[in-house]
């Protein structure tokens, strides 16, 4: 029967091996050759835009790459979806944009923000998303399939 | 209880129970804005409800933890806590800090960042916090008479959870790897060290409730926190698959976080088998309808729940869906809420020296609120399935999807409020328990 010190080196072992090889692969996948995180396309503007994301806690309406709250639309493809000027007319609205009825924050964004925003959400639907991206996309699922 | 400074506990688990109550109106305000009741929408806008919801969850859970370890390591480590004085600092700090982020997420001071939304300066508060918390708790383990296992894993859960937090507070600009750092803080802790904590308190629990061998459990705790980091570390990859990532994490986050259920299967059967085998029966059968609710509950909603939507192929279709926030409420409840309202259960008579653990209420709030989370979380997987099927699959927009969700809304509604009403009967029984009482101190608690 396994005894104390057994099951002790056990948990020690495990977290070491895997601990270790998490590290490995985190450093594979961020290598050059194996990066697809868009890394070059990265503008000062597309970061600029991604902080006014995060000051106003967009995700916590929306999801981006998956990843926010569920009230509000995916917006990973949303430039292919619905075209720069649709999205300044959203960020620039004075009353909360709420065509269906839900209300999103009325910012009322002046063009620089608004502008830097646009560049961060084509930056984010441009990466590779090993096949997300067709599935939040009904525009680009008919074409690329 | 044998050690006066165990009473320091009492105060933590007032905090937690005082911004648990909290947490449901702002998930109710939520609630409502789903079936089209946004009234507040201009001041209380669904962002902030969000985030003050989750964040009030994580700050009571850490509350009830460190209260957790405040009872439990004097006891185990058979010494007074070094300074009730300090720890009183750290109480008034950790209630400052989760004040100050609460109140500005309703102004715009936040970071945007799910989970991690405590601006950048309270984080540094935070840290200093943390570490008061784990200078008290690890002092007094290793000053004390023993350092048992028990013991040893509840400090380093809590000492891992503290460092794991610092991923969590590096700058990136891509959203890419901001993302794949979150995870680092959020997945590693529910999925990792918190369970530590968690089988920690158990083991505790356990030994105290069942009369079991301590020897004989900390074995089996060992096996159990041993399969948590085989599966969940490198199961942190179930985060990495569409989020813009080299594909090695489909097949290696697939492959472990598949296995992570184990972990929970563990701790469940673990409490059972243990119930069975213990002689002694403690009065206090309420503690152990916690516990053992706990094991069983985790198991279903991180395990079997968090194995619904975990393999590649069906999260490309779930991930980031109503499916997640399914997930995401049965395994709260289950593996982290439970076992603190457990803890609280059990040191609560034993620090005020009253036995009300027999009263109707305290039993009634256990089923109520059992009964109302599973018919929340029923709720939320049906509108989940339904959100998936319209608009990832017949590729139906976004918000006309939504509209069929509605109802299913209402209905996690109605069990929201049963689950309200029994945890509104848990803090009538907590209230009506009074302080802690110096007569309580007994040599065997
Ligand atoms: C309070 C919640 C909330 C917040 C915060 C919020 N949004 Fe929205 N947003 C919505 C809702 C709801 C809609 C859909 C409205 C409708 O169609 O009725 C929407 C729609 C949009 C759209 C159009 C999407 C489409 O497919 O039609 C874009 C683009 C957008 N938001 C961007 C943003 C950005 C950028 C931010 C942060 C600066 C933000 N939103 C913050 C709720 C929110
Ligand atoms: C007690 C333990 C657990 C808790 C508290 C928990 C909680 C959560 C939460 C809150 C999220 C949403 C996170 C976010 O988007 O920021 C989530 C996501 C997820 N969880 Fe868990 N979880 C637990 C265990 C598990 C286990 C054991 C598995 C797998 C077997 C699992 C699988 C997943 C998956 C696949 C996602 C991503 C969903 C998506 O793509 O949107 N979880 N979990
Ligand atoms: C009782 C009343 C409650 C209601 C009405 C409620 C409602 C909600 C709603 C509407 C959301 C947002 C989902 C979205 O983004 O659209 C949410 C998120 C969340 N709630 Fe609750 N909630 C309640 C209680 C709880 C409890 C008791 C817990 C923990 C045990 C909890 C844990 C969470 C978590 C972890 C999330 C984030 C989920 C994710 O991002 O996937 N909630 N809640
Ligand atoms: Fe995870």
């Amino acid at each position: 029967m396994l005894s104390k010190s057994q099951a002790r080196a056990f948990f020690l072992g495990g977290t070491v091996v895997t601990f270790l090889i998490f590290i490995g692969l985190t450093i594979y996948s961020f290598a050059p050759k194996n990066d697809q995180t868009n890394r070059d396309k990265l503008t000062a503007e597309v970061a600029k835009g991604k902080r006014i994301w995060e000051s106003n806690n967009c995700m916590g309406c929306h999801t981006i790459l998956g990843e926010g709250a569920y009230y509000a639309p995916e917006l990973t493809k949303v430039v292919e979806r619905r075209g720069e000027p649709f999205i300044r007319a959203v960020l620039q609205s004075p009353v909360p944009w709420a065509p269906n009825g839900r209300k999103m924050v009325a910012y009322a964004m002046n063009d620089e923000d608004t502008e830097a925003v646009i560049a961060y959400l084509k930056w984010i639907g441009e990466i590779d998303l090993n096949g997300f991206d067709r599935v939040v996309s009904p525009l680009s699922k008919g074409e690329k399939q | 209880m044998k050690y006066k400074s165990q009473q320091i506990a009492y105060w933590f688990f007032a905090l937690c129970i005082l911004l648990f109550a909290l947490q449901i109106t702002y998930g109710f305000i939520m609630g409502f804005a789903r079936i089209g009741w946004d009234g507040l929408h201009d001041i209380i806008p669904f962002n902030t409800a969000r985030a003050v919801h989750t964040n009030l969850l994580v700050v009571w859970l850490l509350s009830g933890f460190m209260g957790a370890a405040y009872y439990i390591i004097p006891e185990e480590a058979q010494r007074e806590l070094v300074s009730v004085k300090l720890a009183f600092v750290q109480f008034f700090s950790l209630a400052l800090v989760g004040v100050i982020a609460i109140v500005g997420y309703h102004f715009n001071y936040w970071e945007g960042r799910k989970f991690l939304e405590i601006p950048r300066e309270l984080d540094y508060l935070v840290v200093v916090n943390v570490l008061l918390f784990l200078g008290l708790i690890l002092t007094t383990l290793f000053k004390g008479k023993r350092q048992t296992t028990t013991a040893m894993v509840l400090s380093m859960g809590l000492l891992f959870a503290a460092l794991l937090y610092l991923p969590g507070m590096i700058w990136f600009d891509s959203q890419v790897m901001d993302s794949f750092f979150r995870w680092w803080v959020v997945h590693l802790w529910v999925e990792g060290v918190w369970e530590l904590i968690m089988g920690g308190i158990l083991a505790f629990l356990l030994i105290k409730l069942t009369g079991v061998d301590r020897e004989v459990i900390e074995k089996w705790l060992y096996v159990i926190v041993g399969l948590t980091f085989l599966s969940g570390v490198l199961g942190t990859g179930h985060h990495y698959y569409y989020i813009g990532v080299n594909k090695i994490w489909l097949v290696v986050g697939g492959i472990f976080s598949a296995l992570e259920p184990l972990a929970f299967l563990g701790m469940a059967l673990f409490a059972v088998y243990m119930y069975r085998k213990g002689e002694k029966k403690h009065p206090n059968k309420l503690a152990l309808f916690w516990t053992i609710g706990s094991a069983i509950v985790s198991f279903i909603g991180a395990g079997l729940l968090g194995f619904a939507h975990t393999l590649p192929q069906t999260n490309l279709y779930t991930h980031g869906t109503l499916v997640t926030a399914m997930h995401g409420h049965y395994a709260f409840w289950g593996a982290y809420a439970m076992i603190v309202l457990a803890i609280i259960s059990y040191s609560v008579p034993n620090m005020t020296g009253r036995k009300r653990f027999d009263k109707t209420a305290g039993h009634m709030a256990f089923w109520l609120s059992n009964i109302g989370m599973l018919g929340m979380v029923v709720a939320l997987g049906v509108a989940g399935v339904v959100q998936v099927y319209l608009e990832r699959r017949l590729k139906m927009d976004f918000m006309v999807a939504q509209e069929e969700t509605k109802i299913h809304f209402v209905v996690m509604l109605l069990c929201a409020t049963l689950f309200t009403v029994g945890i509104v009967m848990y803090m009538y029984e907590f209230i009506r328990y009074g302080k802690p009482s110096d007569e309580a101190l007994e040599p065997a608690a």
